[in-house]
């Protein structure tokens, strides 16, 4: 298993009702994972509390072999190099790109690769070259985020994450700010990642990108509710919730 | 060993020169810069000092200092006697030691000639607005007269210039300010009758008592043998006053008064301002390239020190843990919410108590750069805040460290925001660099004030120094521009 979630508790301070109640996935290598849900059922806490943007109480996050166990159950020094391993494995695109402005779009490829990794200056442009043509953007290597699209920027992003070769990317809601016309590009981009064997959890609301990926998760009140292939879950929906969402997108 | 050690202290006192201090804004007849060529500096008591370095066998090194504050900088070591008009007073006798008496000046009033309702008398003074110097003989009397009393920071001019105009209805001061002051305008009249008489005395430090025996031996034989009254002569200020105080009775003058009438040549009609720009303002610019070269130096050091200091604040405030935090603040608020004028006093008179003794230059830094620092830290902090929450959280998730992601991620984008206020800074820095005056550094400000009180050209040379200011200033202010127009091109967005 790549990416193993168990019995993950995460509550808010002033908030009586967990925001996850114990919450329980896993998904095999390689995959490409649409996580649904309607607002608030806990799908971006789960991606921040995975990613360490946010702590949570009890249950595990394990990558790739590496466990990162709830803060009331460890030390935080203890916690914090079990983060430290786990980041090195995990990637994630934001919903706002969240690029930095100030750099172009090869120079957001390299910093953490040069910085992080210790990669030299030469094969960091190189690697983030070929990870930015792959995803079409040979022409803007030298571009500002401000003179990009929203979907190139998104793509960037996507190149950024990559370049630190995770073995779990995350996206937050990676089209919800885009154009229709340019949700395609990142679809593809998607795909094209999905090829190369990283396993991908993807939050949406967008059904076009959820019928496009090969695994759905159903989250509702911080637990699973459903879980399967789009055909299977999107189609026939066993759970009431699910139903709900659905038709609310139709 | 004792004799070694005596012989050692005599023969290190007589290879050092004699450093005495006096404020050259005090202007003429004491200590000013002569109109016809600034960088000399004349009066009778540099004459006086310089025959008084010359009995003890040394050289005459003047120092800047303000006339207010030359008995602290004397205490402190700036110099090591006093000569600058100082009164002979009893509470100015507990911080120092004073010579004999080497000159006596009448006080004397000036009113508005042809003005039937001024006073001429002690006893008409009651009620009446006086002008006079801070912290003299004349304000004391003038306020033991019942007189609504008006004081001076600035020059002599001034004080003249509000009597014409009607803002005070008599001038009460010494002798000898009156006469090359108050006299040279044919609208005002002089006023000789009982006031009062000041005695100058020269001062030392306490416990100086090797140096003041020397130096009252040397002012005795200077009276002795004639020097002092000659001296007096040249310069006009042979009165009965100085004349009883040197047991001399014989008031007819014996030397025309050449520097008296050189004073009046120089300064008694102004040129045209086009005859000054061609012909005297070309002769000033050494004295004010110098003046804008300190100003420089301290204004750049001191923005260097803030700016180092202002980032560690910034980050100590925004990153640190509760007692960083906490410890910041205190600084900050402590810094920006007092005067920046008593924490350079601080530095540089108080902390020698505490056994910490700066150079001039280093404590006006200190100073300008340890209050400039709270500002910056807040232009800082202010750009770091700017920066979104999201930026930190993508280079945290890509593994970089806290220090990474602030110097190659926040810290670039917060520059560009910092970069408008911080250029106010220094422009404003720049100006309040003139404090540095207070610690005998004649920077800019100094240069004008002294120059225009010696030269009484104030609008003319008020031009010119405001010019200076902008010749500095301005290239910084259009540098700051472009910088800010590159991050802002990065960023994609335009700076009018």
């Amino acid at each position: 298993m790549t990416l193993k979630v168990s019995g993950l508790v995460r509550r808010h301070a002033g908030n009586p009702e967990p925001t996850l109640k114990g919450l329980s996935f896993d998904l095999p290598q390689g995959t490409l994972t649409a996580l649904l849900g309607r607002s608030g059922a806990g799908k971006s806490t789960l991606l921040r509390c995975v990613m360490g943007l946010e702590s949570f109480e009890a249950g595990t996050v394990e990558i790739d072999g590496v466990v990162v166990q709830g803060t009331a159950e460890v030390s935080a020094a203890r916690r914090a190099e079990q983060l430290h391993a786990a980041r090195a494995r995990l990637g994630l695109v934001f919903q706002s790109f969240e690029l930095f402005p100030h750099l172009t779009a090869l120079e957001n490829c390299t910093l953490a690769p040069v910085r992080v990794k210790g990669l030299s200056q030469p094969s960091a442009r190189e690697r983030a070259t070929a990870l930015l043509c792959q995803l079409g953007l040979e022409a803007r290597l030298e571009a500002y985020p401000a003179q990009l699209s929203g979907g190139q920027r998104q793509r960037v992003a996507i190149a950024r994450a990559l370049a630190m070769e995770p073995r779990v990317l995350l996206y937050d809601e990676p089209t919800s700010a885009l154009d229709p016309s340019m949700k395609h590009e990142v679809l593809q981009a998607l795909q094209r990642v999905d090829a190369t064997g990283v396993t991908q959890v993807v939050v949406t609301h967008d059904l076009a990108l959820a019928r496009a990926v090969e695994h759905v998760c159903v989250l509702d009140h911080g637990v699973v509710i459903e879980a399967g292939k789009p055909a299977e879950v999107l189609e026939a929906p066993v759970h009431e919730a699910t139903r709900a969402l659905l038709k609310d997108w139709r | 060993m004792a004799v070694v050690t005596v012989f050692g202290a005599t023969a290190a006192l007589a290879q050092q020169p004699l450093r005495w201090g006096s404020d050259g804004q005090g202007g003429a007849p004491y200590v000013f810069q002569d109109p016809m060529d600034p960088t000399r500096l004349v009066g009778f008591e540099v004459e006086l000092a310089g025959l008084l370095a010359r009995r003890l066998g040394l050289a005459s090194q003047p120092v800047q200092g303000p006339w207010d504050r030359l008995l602290e900088l004397l205490a402190r070591g700036d110099f090591d006697v006093a000569l600058n008009g100082l009164e002979l007073a009893d509470e100015k006798k507990r911080v120092a030691l004073f010579s004999r008496p080497y000159f006596a000046a009448a006080e004397v009033l000036t009113v508005r000639r042809g003005d039937g309702t001024a006073p001429r008398a002690l006893e008409a003074l009651a009620g009446r607005r006086v002008g006079t110097l801070p912290g003299s003989l004349a304000e004391r009397i003038a306020q033991r007269a019942g007189a609504d009393v008006r004081t001076y920071e600035g020059g002599q001019d001034e004080i003249y210039d509000d009597l014409k105009l009607g803002r005070t209805d008599a001038v009460l001061l010494d002798e000898p300010v009156a006469r090359y002051y108050g006299e040279l305008d044919d609208t005002l009249e002089t006023v000789r009758g009982d006031f009062g008489v000041v005695q100058y005395g020269l001062a030392v430090r306490l416990g100086d008592t090797a140096r003041l025996e020397a130096l009252n031996r040397a002012l005795d034989a200077l009276i002795a043998d004639g020097t002092l009254r000659r001296l007096y002569e040249r310069w006009g200020l042979w009165t009965p006053a100085t004349a009883a105080l040197l047991g001399d009775d014989d008031l007819s003058p014996r030397e025309p008064a050449l520097e008296f009438e050189r004073w009046k040549a120089a300064v008694g009609k102004l040129p045209s301002f086009r005859e000054r720009l061609v012909s005297r303002y070309p002769t000033y610019l050494p004295l004010f390239v110098k003046g804008a070269g300190l100003t420089l130096l301290v204004s750049v050091l001191s923005m260097a020190l803030a700016m180092a200091l202002g980032v560690l604040l910034a980050i100590g405030r925004r990153y640190g843990a509760t007692i960083v935090r906490a410890g910041c603040v205190a600084y900050i608020e402590f810094f920006r919410g007092t005067p920046l004028l008593i924490q350079l006093t601080m530095i540089y008179l108080g902390l020698p108590e505490l056994g910490l003794k700066l150079e001039p230059l280093t404590a006006g830094v200190l100073a300008l750069g340890l209050n400039y620092a709270a500002a910056e830290a807040e232009n800082y902090r202010a750009g770091l805040e700017s920066v979104p929450e999201g930026q930190r959280e993508a280079a945290e998730v890509l593994g970089l460290s806290r220090l990474q992601a602030l110097r190659f991620v926040i810290a670039p984008q917060a520059v560009r925001i910092a970069i408008p206020p911080m250029t106010n800074d220094f422009i404003a820095l720049l100006k309040d660099s003139s404090l540095v005056s207070v610690v005998t550094l004649t920077e800019l400000t100094k240069t004008y004030t002294t120059l225009a009180n010696s030269t009484r050209d104030h609008l003319g040379l008020g031009l010119v120094v405001a010019l200076c200011y902008l010749a500095i200033g301005l290239p910084f202010a259009r540098l700051a521009r472009r910088v800010e127009a590159r991050f802002a091109r990065h960023l994609g967005r335009e700076v009018a």
